[in-house]
């Protein structure tokens, strides 16, 4: 399910909101969400799950084609953990239904 | 302060003016829409933030780390989560834990770089 899937699916359901309204909410939600997480804060909501920023210390790497060293910075990741709710429901799925075949993608 | 879904539905009345009932609504739809499309098997995509995906694990012998007793863990389904590259960028600059006050001082000349509170003590 893609961002505009999930558009149109929380649209089919709404009896109040125009599919705009919903819309522009659901990229203004995501955009809540990042900028939570790059001023710092974490994200909790309660049967979904936790975000937070875990910390990556700096170290030097190399670059695989060259074999060069390079040092890289101290960085911040993000990081989730699924809540309770989110958890049991998923797992319980286990061996009900297969997990569908995804576009080989990377996160965009 | 953490955000949560009374500050996503606040957000929305404040941004759109979408009644605040509704925008409550709205983002208990969002977060039941992903976890209904996680549980029916379906990976889900959210551009500019990340994707979330479904790993079947398989059963392993696992072990209480305080009493060092053995319990097997079962096969299970997680979710997992990749923040994308977009988000990647916009939080790998983050500077502090704390919001810390700005500090001109910085080793050498290249100031632009951000630094972890902890590691920024002197030698």
């Amino acid at each position: 399910m893609t961002k505009s899937e999930l558009i149109d699916r929380i649209a089919d359901k709404q009896s109040q909101l125009s599919y705009r309204d919903v819309e522009l909410s659901v990229k203004a939600l995501t955009d809540y969400m990042a900028r939570a997480l790059e001023t710092g804060n974490r994200i909790e909501i309660r049967g979904f799950g936790s975000f937070s920023l875990h910390y990556r210390a700096p170290r030097v790497g190399r670059n695989p084609k060259t074999g060069e060293s390079v040092s890289l910075a101290a960085k911040y990741v993000p990081h989730f953990k699924p809540g309770k709710e989110l958890r049991e429901r998923v797992n319980s799925s286990f061996g009900q239904v297969p997990i569908q075949p995804q576009s080989p993608s990377q996160p965009e | 302060m953490a955000l949560t879904k009374a500050d996503m539905a606040e957000k929305l009345f404040e941004e759109f003016g979408i009644n605040k009932r509704e925008a409550k609504e709205l983002v208990e739809q969002f977060f039941e829409e992903i976890r209904t499309a996680l549980v029916s098997g379906q990976q889900v995509k959210l551009s500019g933030f990340g994707n979330f995906d479904l790993r079947d694990k398989r059963a392993r012998p696992g072990r209480n780390p305080k009493t060092g007793e053995e319990i097997p863990i079962e096969a299970r389904r997680v979710v997992t989560f990749h923040a994308g590259q977009k988000l990647k960028a916009r939080v790998e600059t983050y500077g502090g834990e704390q919001p810390t006050q700005e500090q001109p001082a910085g080793s050498g000349s290249s100031a632009a770089q951000t630094q972890h509170p902890l590691s920024d003590d002197t030698e």
